[in-house]
């Protein structure tokens, strides 16, 4: 279950101000991407975003016949770096929204804040936390990539909480509100937490090179020139 | 690769809402959406009059109505939370079939419902009168920054090619007698995803390598600019002042 908010779940000035937070955001992105992958930014993270788009499609099993499905700001951002997963995941947005109708356009800024900002940066700060005190395996990067991605989608609902707090449109009490989406989403997020950790655990095994938020963990080549036998 | 990517939205067409520049529609959207989401709950007539504007779009656009009613569905999981609002909202209670139902949980759930699904139609019968190429244009023009829409782009060309990629993917497993029944199928469907990632980037590196070959400097050349006329924009602008005049309406009358 993905939480693309539609039209009229939240108020127009807040919509309206979460519009402009998103712009400045996606703003800072940009500038960030292009230093994380120059001139190949277009091709690489248009990729990337097709990836979680697609990605996105692929409905894993939760408990009790109920499915849910990646939202993949901790994954991408893990892959290819903060910048470049905020962007790619804003893209994916966009699009959805757009050409899909899938998430109101008016709450496209609250949208972008909950599934791109957030979680791209709570799941992505703590896995590179946890990366500095974790011994350097490949163990170690699954797990805290793990512990990024079970946290960044409660904290998207808490953030997501706050801002229907501002300007959400009926009655329900905040508690409740809170309640409900913590509850639901700290399940999704096992989920995604499951399958980022395990995502990023297959990718290092082969291409240690192409996780952005590992790079330390590769060993450098090393010449080992064969001794002289004459 | 090369195949045509004809959009699983768009309804090819020549009528005059598919001839709009994309811009002028994206606009008149976008200050639809914002009359409707500002128009007070309480004015059920204000909504059936957008639904009216929303019609009459489709009937000149000749959009089937079948394929937008078939699309609403997407809304689905928020249709379950407006149903539960009436039973978990605040304040006075009402009787309705006998269940006690809060009062402000029923006027939130319509306003949900009501303001959701407009939303949703409403850009519904712009993917549909808009081919995506284009609509990306629309949003260029608009002054997004170009690396956006490049993305966007690269992301709309390729998608088809990784989702046909993750289907291959599904029938292989499925060949090998894979069934996803609970959580232990996350380290297989991981495995996928891990595999498609690095498909999908080698494919990146790949197409940028080749664009770099055909003289790639970082901006993509334009190759179609779709400029829009003071009548283009004039003709775009009914849908937005009409939706206007009703919410100002909903706001002072009672």
């Amino acid at each position: 279950m993905g939480v693309h908010v539609p039209d009229g779940f939240i108020d127009a000035p807040v919509s309206a101000g979460a519009g402009v937070v998103a712009v400045a955001g996606v703003a800072l992105a940009l500038r960030g991407a292009r230093r994380e992958l120059d001139d190949r930014t277009a091709p690489l993270a248009g990729l990337t975003a097709a990836f979680v788009f697609a990605a996105q499609m692929l409905n894993f099993p939760v408990a009790a016949g109920t499915s849910g499905h990646l939202l993949g700001g901790t994954l991408a951002a893990i892959l290819v770096g903060p910048w470049t997963g905020v962007l790619c995941v804003s893209v994916v947005l966009l699009v959805q929204g757009l050409l899909f109708a899938d998430g109101g356009l008016t709450a496209l800024g609250v949208n972008i804040i909950n599934m791109a900002f957030v979680t791209v940066l709570v799941g992505y700060g703590l896995f590179r936390l946890l990366l500095r005190v974790l011994p350097r395996t490949r163990a170690a990067a699954a797990g805290a990539a793990f512990a990024g991605a079970v946290v960044s989608v409660p904290a998207a609902a808490v953030v997501f909480t706050g801002i229907y707090a501002l300007g959400g449109t009926t009655d329900v009490s905040i508690g409740k509100v809170a309640a409900a989406m913590i509850g639901v989403h700290v399940l999704i997020g096992i989920g995604e937490a499951l399958i980022t950790a395990l995502t990023v655990s297959s990718v290092l095994a082969v291409r240690p090179d192409l996780v952005y938020g590992a790079r330390g963990l590769a060993k450098p080549l090393e010449l080992r020139p064969e001794p002289a036998t004459v | 690769m090369g195949a045509g990517h004809a959009h699983r939205l768009y309804v090819p067409g020549a009528s005059p809402v598919h001839r709009l520049p994309p811009q002028c529609k994206i606009v008149a959207v976008l200050a639809f959406v914002l009359a409707v989401v500002a128009t007070p709950r309480e004015r059920v007539w204000a909504f059936a009059a957008y639904a009216v504007l929303l019609g009459a779009v489709a009937v000149v656009a000749r959009v089937p109505v079948r394929l937008v009613l078939r699309r609403v569905v997407i809304e689905a999981p928020f249709v379950a939370f407006a149903f539960l609002l009436p039973f978990v909202a605040d304040g006075p209670r009402v009787a309705v079939l006998g269940l006690h139902l809060s009062e402000n949980g029923l006027w939130g759930a319509w306003n949900i419902l009501a303001k959701g699904t407009l939303g949703v139609v409403a850009s519904l019968l712009l993917a549909a009168t808009t081919e995506p190429r284009v609509l990306l244009l629309g949003v260029e023009r608009l002054r997004m920054p170009r690396l956006i829409t490049q993305i966007a782009a690269f992301m709309l060309r390729y998608v088809d090619v990784v989702t046909a990629e993750l289907q291959r993917m599904r029938v292989a497993r499925a060949a090998r007698g894979f069934r996803a029944r609970d959580a232990r199928a996350t380290r297989v469907l991981a495995r996928s995803l891990g595999a498609l990632f690095l498909r999908s980037y080698e494919r990146g590196e790949r197409v940028h390598l080749a664009m770099l070959s055909r003289g790639y400097s970082g901006q993509m050349p334009v190759l179609a600019d779709v400029g829009a006329t003071r009548a283009q924009w004039t003709a775009a602008a009914a849908l937005p002042l009409a939706a206007a005049l009703v919410a100002a309406a909903a706001w002072i009358v009672a």
